[in-house]
């Protein structure tokens, strides 16, 4: 089932990119076979998700083949942590393909290729339970990234491309040395293995470094994130929306598949690191985002404050942190998707993301200033939302570690307040300054469909979160059983015991007495 | 040993030797002609010494009073040389024919460059290693000046014999050093030798020093690289793409044998040379790259970076580093082949060759596959997964690795991302950038060409995996032959 979510679009890729007839036909059919394998895909995960059984943390679904001649070998599987990843990736992909439907117009094929390979690449690097199969698929995705982002981007897509590819690159290679090291220290590839196998404390502060510049950038954290608002502003929308929506969860992914569980020790003595850029992350990056002039970029600003929630959540070392951290990513992933492709609807009519060209739009789109609101609010993490769940309960989470984090890391969720607000305001309400923005027509067919199971998906996530919580809960049970050891520092629990009204009013009486 | 033993062991080189002067007395007789059937006579050579090779069971054997060695190594090396060097004559087919250079001692001098390169990787003496590489080097300076008409062309060839010879001498007065200081010039000798004395060896030491400094002039390792951009600029591609597969096969496995098996004894002194020699070729190849607009220099760069990489693999001096220098060989050649496979295909409206940067720009919209096809290559180069190309770099990383040599380790991966920006600007010159329309619209050239150059890109595209099996089993079984 894995290696056929996988092949399956690597094959029709590969078809997509023969398609017989002219340019334009060419294009129809490339756009319906992207549609219709990534609706085939969608399917194939939601049979996934019945199939799974989320009562243990036990890996599922697993498949394993000695293809690679004892080096490493082709073995997959999903516990629940990657299966939430895969169904986000999966139910993304064909709304991506909608979104990119009317505004690509050129080398359509090619594009329609290039997020099937992508989507291929996703569901292996949540899947993968080979290291090094892992790597593989961590960093292909780069290469119909950079085709992404360079062939239909925005005008300084070259210079973004770039620095998009260099940046994670640079990132990731030190993460290969470490891969080596731990194969020859443990004798194995897998994964499953590797995260039972006790490492020296000594080497694991140097391991999870490695690991650690790799999902740092991939995530991206303070001050590693410079290359994230670059490559949304200038990525297609179809491609911010898969970038923020999926690849920015595979730093979070690496968080909490290797650092957590394989260096243990290491991440309670370098904690402070993370929870530290954090705490910088959301109050910096959420400053900057209040002084954003374009759209894109606000909205990529507001993803690395978001992402902040993650990492403070993943290293609070408890159960609601890392659920919690887990539901901000799922949330993140439908809203920023969802908050992307509302710039992409405008863009696409008056091909501007400055937020001064706009004003008033509600006057001439009410029902696309509907799906904003929605969105924005969801962003803000307004309870009923799926940021709220997420939210709430990382912060729940920080607040048993650190107190004073949370109060920080609090902030954040007012200015996300405010910066979200004012752009809705900006762009939506006031006066319709431009003749241009204010003829703009409403949705058409097309984006509702888009929007429609992205509002449904994050309402529903905010208001019975429940069967997105519920194949978490055993992993991150058997997670929290392999930090135990590493003794991490939680605030003494002191439970407020509510005392009988009767017992209170003797004890005052017999005070008074 | 009788003769006959000999002659039999020795079957590849005899069978080379021999087909070399027919084809050379059908050429004389027949004329530039028969160069067409010259080459495809110098293709069933190959296979045929490639099957002597296979015939032979994977067991240690000397022959010619133990200056020759046949081992899985030399058998393993004398394939791939094999197949490099058949690339090299059939892919220039179509190119004389276009360039009216159809003379009929190309096939003829690459056989001779073959024998002298089998020879090479059998050596088991320092002067066997000698007469091979000269045999080698000197077929191989009249392949640089092969187009004798243009000045680019015996300017290279030129350059190339002037170092050349210059590191022949380094080479030979090295081989003397050793032969002074020890005793002998036979490997398993050297090793004794050199592990019998007491203390370090300090004239045997300087002798190595040069007889390294020889050789890495042969891989084009830095600081002995400088003739490599000028002579694979000058020279014609097809001996370009000659250079830069086969001869780096035979340089590299002969520097494989002498570093760790003649100059086992030694392992602590030379591997800070190699070091060296791995973090400036790397470091050089790297950034020399980035400012090249011809295509054929950028090769060139990338193949001293390249070799940088092999080099990781021969400082770890474990059997791990040598099967690993081993299957980056592999996966190199095929990358190389193809990547000059596609330039061969780029011309002008006029048939020209087409070779700077800027020419190829958005060829991707013109010529999709050819453009498709050198993506692949150049990203494979860069050794960024999923391409084949990564598990070469993987290999040896994981021998320096093992051997506990972090600081070549780290500085490899980080060089490996500068040469990533190089190779990614070709991807970006022929996808991103507007067509310059100077590639014409080609009917897709030669079939065997087009055949060679697919078999490549499928190679080095993620399907080159499941050939990991066998190839890490051969690898394994080569080095092994050394340790």
């Amino acid at each position: 089932m894995l290696s056929a979510m996988i092949l399956l679009p690597l094959a029709l890729a590969l078809l997509v990119l023969f398609l017989p007839g002219d340019e334009a036909a060419k294009a129809r059919t490339a756009r319906l076979v992207g549609l219709g394998t990534t609706l085939l895909l969608f399917a194939m995960g939601l049979v996934l998700w019945a199939g799974f059984d989320s009562s243990t943390a036990a890996f599922q679904f697993t498949e394993r083949a000695e293809l690679f001649g004892g080096l490493f070998s082709w073995h997959l599987g999903v516990d629940g942590i990657s299966l939430v990843l895969i169904l986000l990736s999966v139910f993304l992909m064909p709304l991506c393909i909608l979104a990119g439907w009317d505004s690509v117009k050129t080398r359509v094929p090619e594009y329609i290729a290039a997020f099937l390979v992508m989507e291929s690449l996703m569901i292996g690097v949540f899947s993968a339970l080979d290291i090094f199969l892992f790597y593989i698929f961590f960093e292909a995705g780069l290469i119909p990234m950079y085709l992404i982002i360079g062939i239909w981007g925005g005008k300084r897509r070259i210079y973004a491309s770039y620095k998009f590819f260099l940046y994670t690159l640079l990132g990731s290679v030190l993460m290969l040395l470490a891969m080596l090291w731990m194969v020859r220290e443990a004798g194995t590839t897998d994964i499953p293995a590797l995260m039972a196998h006790d490492f020296p404390v000594k080497a694991q502060t140097w391991l999870w470094l490695a690991f650690f510049a790799s999902f740092a950038v991939k995530m991206p954290m303070w001050p590693v994130h410079t290359w994230l608002p670059d490559a949304h502003v200038e990525a297609p929308t179809a491609g911010s929306m898969i970038l923020a929506g999926v690849l920015l969860k595979m730093g979070g992914y690496g968080f909490i598949r290797f650092s957590l569980p394989m260096f243990p020790e290491a991440s309670v003595q370098l904690m402070w690191v993370v929870l530290g850029l954090s705490m910088i992350a959301v109050v910096y990056t959420s400053l900057v985002a209040l002084v954003q002039a374009d759209m894109k970029k606000l909205i990529a600003y507001s993803s690395v404050a978001h992402m902040a929630f993650v990492t403070g959540g993943l290293f609070a070392f408890n159960t609601q942190g890392l659920e919690g951290a887990m539901v901000v990513m799922l949330s993140h992933g439908v809203v920023s998707a969802a908050l992307f492709f509302c710039v992409g609807v405008i863009y696409d009519r008056l091909h501007t993301r400055e937020i001064d060209r706009y004003g008033g739009v509600t006057t001439n789109m009410p029902r696309y200033a509907i799906f904003f609101l929605l969105f924005t609010m969801a962003s803000i993490a307004l309870p009923g939302t799926s940021g709220f769940v997420g939210e709430f309960m990382a912060l729940t989470g920080i607040w048993k570690a650190n107190t004073w984090v949370v109060f920080v890391m609090a902030t954040g969720v007012i200015l996300g307040a405010g910066y979200m607000l004012w752009l809705f305001a900006r762009v939506m309400y006031g006066a319709q300054k431009n003749a241009d923005a204010a003829a703009m027509p409403d949705l058409n067919r097309r984006e509702w469909a888009v929007m429609v199971p992205l509002a449904l998906v994050a309402l529903w996530m905010g208001i019975y979160p429940k069967p997105f919580l519920e194949p978490l809960k055993a992993p991150v049970g058997s997670l929290m059983a392999r930090l135990e050891r590493a003794a991490p520092p939680q605030t003494p629990h002191t439970p407020i015991v509510a005392q009988s009204p009767v017992q209170l009013a003797s004890a005052t009486v017999g005070d008074a007495k | 040993m009788t003769l006959a033993q000999s002659l039999s062991i020795g079957a590849p080189e005899v069978v080379l030797a021999a087909g070399a002067l027919v084809l050379l007395m059908i050429g004389v007789f027949r004329g530039n002609d028969s160069l067409k059937g010259l080459s495809w006579g110098a293709v069933i050579l190959f296979g045929l010494a490639a099957l002597t090779v296979i015939d032979d069971a994977p067991v240690r054997e000397l022959a010619w009073n133990q200056l020759y060695v046949a081992d899985a190594l030399s058998s393993f090396l004398k394939i791939l040389i094999l197949g490099g060097a058949a690339a090299a004559v059939l892919m220039a087919l179509p190119y004389m024919e276009r360039v009216k250079l159809h003379r009929f001692e190309y096939p003829v001098l690459i056989v001779l460059a073959t024998l002298g390169m089998c020879v090479m990787v059998s050596a088991n003496n320092l002067l066997t290693l000698y007469v091979g590489l000269e045999l080698m080097s000197l077929s191989a300076y009249v392949l640089a000046a092969f187009n004798r008409d243009e000045q680019r062309s015996t300017e290279a060839g030129l350059k190339y014999f002037v170092l050349g010879a210059l590191s022949s001498g380094l080479l030979l007065y090295g081989v003397s050093l050793v032969y002074g200081f020890v005793g002998s010039t036979e490997f398993t000798r050297i090793a004794a030798g050199l592990s019998a004395g007491e203390g370090r060896n300090m004239g045997a030491l300087f002798g190595l020093v040069f007889v390294f400094a020889g050789l890495a002039f042969k891989v084009s390792a830095v600081p002995f690289h400088m003739w490599t951009p000028d002579v694979y600029e000058g020279a014609p591609t097809p001996v370009a793409a000659f250079f830069a597969s086969a001869p780096k096969v035979a340089a590299m496995g002969l520097f494989l044998r002498v570093a760790l098996d003649a100059f086992s004894g030694m392992i602590a002194d030379w591997r800070q040379l190699v070091i060296f020699m791995a973090i400036a070729s790397m470091l050089v190849g790297a950034l020399g790259a980035i400012g090249q607009s011809n295509i054929k220099r950028l090769l060139a760069y990338s193949s001293i970076n390249n070799v940088g990489f092999m080099l990781i693999g021969l400082a770890a001096a474990t059997a791990s580093g040598a099967s690993a220098v081993l299957l980056y060989l592999v996966i190199y050649v095929v990358m190389t082949i193809g990547s000059f496979l596609v330039v061969l295909a780029l011309t002008d409206a006029d048939g020209n060759a087409v070779e700077t940067l800027d020419d190829l720009a958005g060829l991707a919209r013109t010529r999709p596959w050819l453009a498709t096809a050198l993506s692949i290559f150049m990203l494979s180069l860069a050794g960024l997964p999923p391409l084949f190309g990564f598990m070469a770099k993987l290999a040896v990383f994981n021998s320096a690795v093992d051997a506990g040599l972090w600081l070549l380790a780290v500085l490899g991966v980080l060089s490996s991302v500068i040469a990533a920006y190089y190779y990614l600007r070709v991807v970006k010159i022929l996808f991103f950038d507007p067509p310059a329309g100077v590639v014409a619209n080609g009917q897709g050239g030669a079939v065997v060409n087009n055949g060679m150059m697919v078999a490549a890109a499928v190679f080095c595209s993620p399907a080159g995996y499941l050939l990991l099996g066998p190839l890490a089993q051969a690898t394994r079984l080569a080095a092994g032959s050394l340790f």
